[in-house]
């Protein structure tokens, strides 16, 4: 494709924020958090193949991920879907335009959108926040 | 398919997933909190809840779906992510093609299984 600029930092590219504040990092962690989702997607769709050999094998298949380690792992994951899911709905909301305020001129003392749409960003951190613990409640407190 | 459509797929299979996954997960990893509300055994991953879910219409039809779409959504947002490393074109093509691959195969692994389950008799 001609005209494309060049990502001359590789990895870097996406993962540094640079000077670009805290959106840059959310988005970064956004990636991370899918990339481990995917992961464990394609593993979860083999896992779940279990069943159809029937109750016996779903039994042996899930006795084997009830140790500590597997637990934990899931526990990553949902913390992965929490905050993928609720930083996704902020980026929707922004990338159709709600939540970041009209454009006007850059009149001293400036007002940029990353600033118009920083409560956005902080209620959905907080939103995350609360359904990790309530996953995290469940995980290890409550389930038997 | 043009890359704005494939990105306004990303963004309503995201949307669909929201939905689904959000059931999905409620129901799975936070049992506890609805048995203590008198909702569920408290263990969503017994055989037997599993088979009851599995053998209901619309929950197949739900797994495909959250399938599907989740495919999609992770597939492409991984593809655009090495596309931004700035690749020769025959990697991205490369790229490309081994994640529909990979995302068909395991669709129709994925489909295959739901509907064996749903049709299975006497579990």
């Amino acid at each position: 494709m001609q005209n494309r600029l060049e990502n001359r930092l590789g990895l870097w590219g996406w993962l540094g924020g640079g000077r670009y504040g805290l959106e840059r990092y959310a988005y970064a962690l956004h990636r991370l958090a899918g990339l481990g989702i995917l992961a464990y997607f394609v593993m979860h769709i083999f896992v779940t193949g279990s069943r159809a050999a029937g109750p016996e094998r779903w039994e042996t298949t899930m006795a084997f991920f009830s140790t500590p380690l597997f637990k934990m792992g899931e526990f990553l994951v949902f913390l992965a879907f929490a905050y993928h899911a609720i930083n996704g709905i902020r980026l929707i909301l922004v990338e159709l335009g709600y939540m970041i305020g009209k454009p006007g001129l850059p009149a001293y003392p400036y007002n940029y959108s990353t600033l118009r749409q920083r409560p956005l960003f902080v209620a959905a951190m907080v939103i995350a926040a609360v359904l990790m613990i309530i996953g995290g409640a469940d995980f290890y407190f409550l389930m038997k | 398919m043009r890359e704005s459509k494939l990105w306004s797929w990303h963004i309503l299979t995201a949307v669909i997933i929201l939905v689904l996954l959000g059931v999905h997960m409620t129901t799975m990893h936070l049992g506890a909190l609805l048995s203590t509300a008198g909702i569920g055994s408290g263990d969503p991953t017994q055989s037997a809840e599993v088979f009851h879910r599995s053998q209901q219409f619309i929950y197949m039809i739900g797994y495909i779906l959250l399938l599907g779409a989740a495919l999609f959504h992770g597939l492409y947002g991984l593809r655009s992510m090495l596309f931004e490393l700035s690749l020769s074109r025959v990697s991205e093509k490369v790229i490309g093609g081994l994640c529909a691959v990979a995302g068909i195969a395991l669709f129709i692994y994925g489909s295959y299984v739901a509907i064996l389950v749903f049709r299975m008799k006497g579990v």
